[in-house]
């Protein structure tokens, strides 16, 4: 493993200049919540830090984590990894939280995790992403690549889709995502037509439209970030794609996305994820109507908002268990726990420090929200290496 | 061959974005020196007075928000030129850093009046099809491109108004002295330019995506496009829009969209060393 | 066309009793740097002024390419990524210990590629972080300034310069790592990069390297040839019909101050752990721009104290009153530009003859 030669490589044993974070002293027990809130990433992180208040704020009324009141540090990301690492920094050596929830890109994810792993602090990092990472620090509370990409290529494979053009953004969430779905391919007869990146924040997509029309796929495996979907979902619809011609599958489309790039342009086509607001589960009734009763009926609830919720109780519960909030103390304490969550049960697998979460293929409806065909039938066990996958031998060696 | 074919409308079309956006660009920045970083922000005005309009006209909001679009963004380019802008001539690239301050409260006012999430413009439903390759509503930008070139050109060769603003262009001591007040001049320009930008935003709606930070996607595109052109020079632009678009489209269809944005620029700097000034350059016996 | 001249704004003789008196101030300033803060401020606290101390590395050099040559470069991070990136490939090569960088096995990269290969060298990588922002500056510098690309223009280019290298290292990630940049560094030449003794090291470092570069540019422009770049910075044609070829005096000038990015830029690896393409694109090199600006781009020092000052400002802000920031910021630009176009030190200036004059009267 990577991680291991690095660490023996670094020698000695990593610097706790600080101390391990307790957090516990006082009356409260403090925790960062750690996302952008100004710059390009505000869009899609203020929600998910909106829905880890909404969990502290009932957790705290149901009286709290070991007899204290949960007291959220909240920071500032900015959209800035180096911003992430300098917070995360001071969250740990001077606010002493006892852990931190927060990020959303990789970017951010890997800037952060030298800081949490050499000061011996807890990460929850909330969104799904590219895999082939198991810091013994963080808890991936979404869905890693056999919980969402792996189910979508099984549904467009079970929908007799053979020929597939990938579209991503340029930076290593697509890029994996990409590496992987060639690896499916390449076992299951698909073929792919084309690969295709363009930089974040890229509007004009005229071109890489012609290209895709032109290369006349089954479906679209998408794996475009943030406002380029918006332009990429317009143009792609005025060139005359439909849904029904040429589907695009989507795992960085949520419902709070929609909007922003018009129902029309998008209806019909299908996402991936691990929890749609119409996910017919009673914790996530509850969990709807408490997050549309604070912050306005107008809201929606995503996928990301919900693992970032999730993170807030599994981490209580590890405490609960623990009986401390001690770092080693809540991760020993944090395998096996199970809880039933909006998206259904979720385990934490102590072993990867990811969850098993059940995975959801969704079709965009007319008013916006997203309805469920497909679902895996019961929550997958995480497997961030794909080790349990023959055809993807030599993908995270 | 049909992919490569297709490339061509494909091109020409971005370049009537391109236009579109660093139009009001040329006379700013030509005519005053002006490096008006908040245009991009005058762009967003126009996209978001589009979404404002559609509460009560619908889906033709674009067509309605045109003229809207120009006065608005006009209006705010007017209150920055009156403001604080007039203040600077003579320092031009104190006002690049001014504007950027300017765009950035303007970014954070969006987000703070609208949301930080993109918002939903519909298009028109007459825009919605496609003759070839070539979709509608690309089809309109590309003849309100036109358009607006058209409406400039006849502007500043026929009325009085557009031959004073050439004057000032061309020589601002010399113009006053003729007794042109250069001040309302400026005004002016500022005026038109900025409310290009508007329009400009109106017709990126259907398009691309309506939020706080679609200004700067544009802007820096919108620079090179002056640059390339000549600054104040009207059939700079157009054909420097018009070629950097084909570019773009034909190097992206070779390669792919990152490396086409950097063989852009490398072609930019490249053509800069041939013409320092870019394609067209007023002639002048001024000493810089 | 008028429009492009910016006027003469500085005396131009240095005034020359003055001098003991700027040494006293150097000196104390020093002290305080180097003594003092190393003792009151909490580490983490260090480490912050420690990336204010090389942000105020590329903004000596901003302060003398833009306040001393006229020059506004809107691509100083280009430089000091390429400094930075010189070292963070050694380190990460030097953690990998002879495997390959963690990044590029998850990009899928199965050998090391040639460009990286030389940078396991320590002396060799420390040399590019001075040799490749040398090179790229005086070439591009070569082509800009002999065509007379200047003013707007060069601002416009540099700024697209700074938009297109953030393009292509996210588009190469096998070799850059993307959008991630590298981190996630252990070992910084024998030390653990993350303990407090390195970290208090790495700060007199950056502020032993600081007090020297500013020592330096403070000689170059008492010099003739700081004389010569304030006469092109103010008439550049006068100075060609005087013989002198301006060109040369940008290039080398350029050339100075994108070392000095690239210096910084080696600098705040190790310091804040990581580069990235976002450390130097289009906003970070302007803000560094407007941190010159706010200090006073006139004088060295302005623009030294601008960047320690709006490192805090933005700390501060962003943890007092996240939502607000972006209005400040803006706010203080316009206001700096429209009020205090000689920024803080301007200001002090003008607040410092008022009182001699009214203690005279």
């Amino acid at each position: 493993m990577v991680l291991a030669t690095a660490l023996a490589a670094c020698g000695g044993d990593p610097a706790t200049t600080e101390g391990t974070a307790s957090g516990g002293g006082g009356d409260t027990i403090k925790v960062g919540l750690l996302h952008s809130l100004s710059g390009t990433m505000a869009i899609s992180e203020v929600t998910v830090r909106d829905a880890e208040l909404l969990a502290i704020e009932e957790i705290n009324k149901a009286g709290g984590v070991l007899g204290k009141q949960l007291e959220p540090v909240v920071e500032d990301g900015a959209s800035d990894w180096p911003t992430f690492a300098e917070k995360a920094t001071k969250l740990i050596a001077q606010d002493k939280v006892a852990t931190v929830f927060g990020g959303w890109t990789s970017a951010s994810r890997k800037a952060m995790l030298p800081v949490f792993e050499q000061r011996k602090a807890l990460l929850w990092y909330p969104v799904q992403y590219e895999g082939l990472e198991s810091s013994p620090y963080i808890f991936y509370t979404g869905a890693t690549t056999n919980q969402q990409i792996i189910p979508g290529l099984d549904y467009l494979k079970e929908q007799g889709k053979k020929k597939l053009f990938l579209v991503g953004s340029d930076y290593v969430f697509p890029r994996t995502a990409n590496k992987i779905i060639k690896a499916y391919a390449a076992a299951n007869g698909m073929e792919i037509l084309g690969e295709e990146y363009t930089p974040l924040g890229h509007t004009e997509y005229s071109t890489l439209t012609n290209k895709v029309v032109q290369a006349k796929p089954d479906a679209v495996f998408n794996t475009l970030n943030g406002d380029s979907n918006v332009a990429f979902f317009k143009q792609l619809k005025s060139a005359g794609v439909t849904a029904e011609s040429m589907p695009v599958l989507s795992v960085s489309v949520a419902e709070e996305e929609v909007t922003g790039i018009g129902v029309d342009n998008i209806v019909g086509h299908p996402v991936a994820w691990n929890y749609y607001q119409t996910t017919e589960t009673p914790a996530n009734a509850k969990f709807v109507e408490a997050f549309k009763a604070k912050y306005g009926a107008a809201k929606v609830t995503s996928d990301p908002m919900e693992a970032g919720y999730n993170a807030v109780y599994l981490w209580a519960e590890a405490v609960k268990k623990a009986g401390s909030v001690e770092v080693e103390a809540v991760k020993k304490a944090a395998g096996g726990i199970a809880l039933e969550r909006p998206e259904g049960l979720v385990t934490i697998d102590g072993e990867t420090q990811h969850m098993y979460k059940t995975a959801r293929i969704g079709i965009i409806q007319p008013d916006g929200l997203i309805k469920e065909v497909w679902n895996s039938g019961e929550p997958i066990k995480p497997d961030p290496y794909l080790k349990t996958y023959p055809w993807a031998g030599g993908l995270a060696s | 061959m049909e992919g490569f074919l297709n490339q061509l409308p494909i091109g020409l079309s971005i370049g009537a974005v391109l236009l579109l956006i660093a139009l009001g660009l040329t006379f700013t920045f030509g005519q005053m020196g002006v490096i008006n970083m908040a245009h991009g922000e005058f762009i967003m005005a126009g996209a978001y007075t589009a979404f404002l309009l559609q509460d009560w006209a619908g889906r033709s909001a674009v067509l309605v928000a045109l003229p809207v679009a120009f006065v608005v963004a006009g209006l705010m380019g007017l209150l920055l030129e009156r403001a604080a802008i007039r203040h600077f001539y003579g320092r031009p690239l104190d006002t690049l850093l001014l504007t950027w301050g300017v765009s950035l409260v303007l970014q954070q006012l969006a987000r703070d009046l609208f949301g930080a999430p993109n918002v939903q413009v519909l298009s028109p439903t007459w825009l919605q099809g496609a003759i070839g390759p070539m979709p509608y509503n690309r089809l309109f930008i590309l003849v309100l491109a036109v358009g607006s070139v058209v409406a400039i050109w006849l502007y500043m060769s026929r009325s009085a108004q557009g031959r004073r603003m050439q004057a000032v262009m061309q020589n601002r001591q010399l113009a006053a002295t003729s007794g042109i007040n250069t001040g309302r001049v400026d005004q002016r320009t500022f005026f038109i330019g900025s409310g290009l930008a508007g329009i400009a935003g109106v017709a990126l709606t259907l398009i691309g995506p309506v939020g706080p930070t679609l200004g700067t996607y544009y802007i820096v595109d919108a620079f090179l496009v002056v640059v390339a052109g000549g600054l104040g020079q009207l059939r700079g632009a157009v054909i420097a829009a018009a070629a950097l678009g084909l570019l773009n489209s034909y190097a992206e269809f070779w390669t792919n969209a990152s490396l086409a944005k950097v063989i852009v620029f490398a072609v930019i700097v490249a053509f800069l060393q041939f013409r320092p000034q870019g394609l067209f350059v007023l002639r002048s016996r001024a000493l810089t | 066309m008028t429009a492009v001249l910016e006027k003469p704004t500085q005396k131009l003789a240095p005034k020359e009793p003055r001098q003991w008196k700027g040494a006293a101030v150097f000196v104390a300033v020093a002290v305080v740097a180097l003594v003092v803060m190393p003792l009151v401020l909490e580490p983490f606290r260090l480490g912050l002024l420690a990336k204010y101390l090389c942000y105020a590395i590329v903004a000596l050099g901003i302060g003398l390419a833009w306040g001393q040559g006229g020059m506004l470069t809107l691509g100083q991070g280009v430089f000091f990524g390429l400094g930075g990136y010189a070292m963070g490939m050694y380190l990460k090569l030097n953690d990998a210990g002879g495997d390959l960088p963690d990044f590029m096995v998850w990009s899928g990269v199965e050998e090391l590629p040639a460009l990286w290969a030389p940078f396991g060298n320590p002396v060799f990588a420390l040399a590019m972080v001075v040799v490749v922002p040398l090179v790229v500056a005086v070439a591009l510098g070569t082509l800009v300034f002999r065509q007379r690309v200047r003013g707007a223009y060069f601002a416009i280019l540099t700024q697209a310069l700074a938009a297109a290298l953030v393009i292509l290292l996210i588009g190469q990630q096998g070799l850059t790592g993307g959008t991630n940049g590298l981190t996630n560094f252990f070992d910084f030449f024998g030390n653990d990069v993350a303990a407090e003794s390195t970290q208090r090291g790495l700060y007199l470092t950056v502020a032993i390297v600081l007090g020297v570069l500013y020592l330096g540019a403070w000689q170059l422009v008492r010099s003739r040839f700081g004389r010569l770049l304030l006469a092109v910075r103010d008439g550049e044609d006068r100075v060609r019909f005087l013989g002198y070829n301006p060109a040369t005096v940008k290039t080398i000038t350029f050339a100075i101050s994108a070392v000095m990015a690239g210096i910084a830029g080696a600098l705040f690896v190790p310091v804040v752990g990581i580069i990235s393409p976002a450390l130097l694109g289009v906003v970070p090199s302007l803000e560094l721009v407007v941190a010159v600006a706010v200090g006073g781009r006139f004088a060295l020092a302005g623009a030294v104290l601008g960047a320690v000052v709006m490192g805090y400002a933005k700390t501060y802000f962003s943890e007092e009153l996240p939502d607000a920031w972006l209005y400040l910021q803006g706010a203080l630009f316009i206001l700096v530009m429209t009020l205090a176009p000689k920024g803080i030190v301007g200001v002090a200036a003008a607040l410092r003859d008022r009182v001699r004059k009214e203690a005279s009267a």
